[in-house]
């Protein structure tokens, strides 16, 4: 390569050096991008896929069918269902746990539900204290859906034109 | 007792308890930090004597160079120390020998010449760096700069005696990586665009 | 208030106590701000770089997260240090010990304003330079005795490392030395006292830059920080430390950052000394004359300057390979000092006295 003055006269001005610093040292002056979580939130989609939630009809009625089609299609086996069939003959599900340790929240059991019973939520700030309480157990479930019931369907709603 | 004495005899004491350690011990990792500690207590000792020249110097070199590239060989290599003392009780006359050798030649040293002054020739200068210098490089001039040339010397004759040239090894020159510029490793090339019968 | 101090002691203890109860606490007097300086580094230090990344840093404990190095102090103090099994026991507690102590010593010799210093050695600079050539001892022992691959291997790179740039460290001081003729740090310093061009920054410029390259180097600080290369050997000698003892190990990179900044502002940028001497109407007006003129936070300011740029250069500069760093060091540091030492022996000698 041979001696290459100009290559010299560079490293040893350290200009190059001096440029990346010049960059750092403009960012530092610059406009901070940080979200300061608990108080500021980044926006969530409506699509997004947080704790699960089961959902009832307008007349109280839940609506999950017993049908299966959720356990089935749920890829880490996170669903059991148990069912029964009521003294007016409807079917009704007496048992649905989710683990929620094994759920990967893929949101295939929201797309298979032919009822929309079981859907994901925007929840995604919760936590467990004791053991076992990862199983969400179907009174849970119905809670959770009680209580953010209009926020599900506000979301279900802006979401549907685009599905 | 002045507080000068109960110094020296602490660093003399632990200097004198990390020599035997040193010889005594058998880990030579522990060996080694013996070592340490009795160079650095004996600079310590040494600036007692206001030698701060040498005594500062003596932890420079020896325990901020030298040990640490002892230390450095001792960690690396796994010492097995068995079949270096086997030989120990058939050597052990000659050791005594080399020893007694040297003890003579230390007392006859020491009892003769420049060390047979019992009071400081003269006061030491405040600052005995500047007088070592001085004379380093006007009295002593010749010894010095010849010492140094060995020493250059010795440099060279260590790297030569371990060099190995290995044509088939493969090196990264870095002043070669780091002359490289964009022309040579990119080459920019133009090219119509694909027609859709073409792809 | 020092003469107030000693009059009080020598009048209740014996001479050779008062002289040690003295000597104590004036070594006190220095470690404590020290300590806060560096715990305020830290906090410096995540604040900057998350500022040049565009983050915020630390915000959440106090105002603005001023109290921040206090809470990672006692997280630190009250987790469990874990000991490994296989390891040295005693060299694995020993270690960061041996790390701290070269890196707190150095500070006795250190003028921090005209005449205040703890110890007004002749051989200053060489003091200097044998504990920072100590420093190594405490990441080599750390690394060996933690029985880790990691540890180890951080060990071996950090002692050639740090060998190989005291050489070209010290040879940079030896252009100091030449210009100043002196190694006391204070009479050093008051060769430069004139005006801000007698500073040796300037006749000195290249020695200035390889003092505080290879003084970055000797803290194994970014980016020549293989010796903790997190994403090669993830933390290096330190990986199998916990609690206190890791945190020895930070105090003790921390306070030679701080060692290394407060040098070169001695050695470069005439230390105590201000930047307006000479400029007699700034500095003897009485009220702003005392901001303007010499003093000790003149040396704070510098030190805190050098204390930006290492942040900076973390911030900015990728990590070097290893050979690389030998190479900076050996091929390139070493050779420019000893260029530049020549020039300046020739310079000397001809007596070229404003230039040196």
């Amino acid at each position: 390569m041979g001696f290459n003055l100009k290559h010299y006269v560079k490293s040893f001005s350290l200009r190059e050096l001096m440029q990346g610093m010049g960059v750092t040292g403009k960012y530092f002056f610059g406009r901070k991008l940080t979200i300061q979580y608990p108080e500021e939130k980044t926006p969530i989609s409506n699509r997004f896929r947080g704790h699960h939630a089961l959902r009832r009809y307008p007349n109280g009625e839940e609506r999950c069918i017993a049908c299966k089609l959720c356990e089935a299609v749920c890829p880490a086996l996170a669903i059991t269902i148990d069912l029964e069939e009521r003294p007016d003959g409807t079917r009704r599900t007496t048992r649905y746990d989710i683990d929620m340790f094994k759920c990967i929240y893929c949101g295939f059991c929201e797309e298979a539900c032919p009822v929309d019973a079981i859907v994901e939520t925007n929840i995604f700030e919760y936590h467990f204290e004791n053991r076992g309480e990862n199983i969400q157990t179907k009174e849970k479930l119905l809670a959770v859906g009680d209580k953010h019931e209009a926020e599900i369907a506000r979301m279900k709603a802006a979401d549907a034109p685009y599905r | 007792m002045t507080f000068e004495q109960i110094i020296f005899y602490l660093f003399s004491a632990v200097l004198v308890t990390a020599a035997v350690g040193m010889v005594t011990v058998r880990n030579p990792v522990y060996a080694a930090l013996c070592l340490i500690l009795s160079f650095f207590t004996s600079a310590a000792l040494w600036l007692l004597l206001e030698a701060e020249f040498l005594g500062i110097v003596l932890v420079l070199v020896y325990v901020g160079a030298v040990m640490v590239l002892f230390l450095f060989v001792i960690m690396m290599l796994d010492l097995n120390l068995d079949p270096l003392k086997e030989g120990f009780a058939r050597y052990a006359p000659v050791g005594f020998l080399v020893a007694a050798v040297i003890a003579v030649e230390m007392i006859m040293v020491l009892q003769s010449g420049p060390f047979q002054t019992t009071t400081p020739a003269a006061a030491a200068p405040a600052n005995n760096t500047e007088a070592l210098g001085a004379i380093l490089y006007t009295d002593y001039v010749y010894p010095f700069e010849i010492a140094a040339v060995i020493l250059v010397v010795a440099i060279i004759a260590a790297i030569v005696l371990t060099l190995r040239r290995r044509p088939d090894a493969r090196k990264q020159d870095i002043s070669q990586q780091v002359q490289v510029r964009r022309e040579d490793r990119v080459r920019l090339v133009k090219m119509k665009a694909e027609t859709k019968e073409q792809a | 208030m020092v003469e107030f101090l000693n009059n009080l002691l020598t009048a209740f203890l014996p001479d050779w106590l008062a002289l040690l109860v003295m000597i104590v606490l004036k070594i006190v007097a220095i470690v404590l701000p020290l300590i806060l300086l560096v715990a305020y580094a830290t906090y410096a230090e995540r604040k900057i770089i998350g500022y040049m990344q565009v983050r915020l840093g630390p915000n959440r404990v106090g105002f603005k997260g001023l109290l921040q190095p206090f809470a990672d102090m006692f997280k630190l103090i009250f987790k469990e240090i874990v000991v490994p099994e296989k390891s040295n026991r005693f060299l694995f507690l020993i270690a960061p010990l041996l790390a701290m102590g070269p890196a707190f010593a150095a500070w006795a010799v250190i003028p921090f304003s005209d005449g205040m210093v703890l110890a007004d050695v002749n051989a200053g600079l060489l003091f200097l330079l044998a504990l920072t050539s100590l420093g190594v001892y405490g990441v080599i022992i750390a690394g060996w005795a933690s029985n880790s691959k990691y540890a180890q291997l951080s060990a071996l790179r950090i002692g050639a490392q740090m060998v190989s740039y005291e050489i070209a460290m010290g040879f940079a001081l030896v252009g100091v030395l030449m210009a100043s003729g002196s190694l006391n740090l204070g009479d050093i310093v008051r060769a430069q006292s004139g005006s801000i061009f007698s500073w040796f920054v300037w006749p000195l410029f290249g020695l200035f830059l390889v003092y505080f390259i290879s003084g970055v180097a000797e803290t194994n600080r970014a980016p020549f920080d293989v010796a903790e290369g997190e994403s090669e050997i993830v933390a290096g000698f330190h990986v199998e430390y916990s609690g206190m003892a890791f945190s020895i190990f930070f105090l003790a990179e921390y306070a030679n950052m701080w060692l290394i900044s407060a040098l070169t502002s001695l050695m470069f940028l005439g230390g105590w000394l201000s930047p307006f001497q000479g400029l007699t109407f700034l500095t003897d007006t009485p009220v702003i004359g005392l901001l303007f003129g010499d003093g000790i936070h003149w040396l704070l300011l510098k030190a805190s300057f050098f204390m930006l740029l290492f942040f900076w250069f973390r911030a900015t500069f990728p990590r070097y390979r290893y050979d690389q760093i030998m190479r900076l060091g050996w091929k390139v540091l070493i050779p420019v000092t000893l260029v530049w030492i020549f020039g300046e022996g020739l310079a000397i000698a001809l007596g070229w006295t404003p230039w040196l």
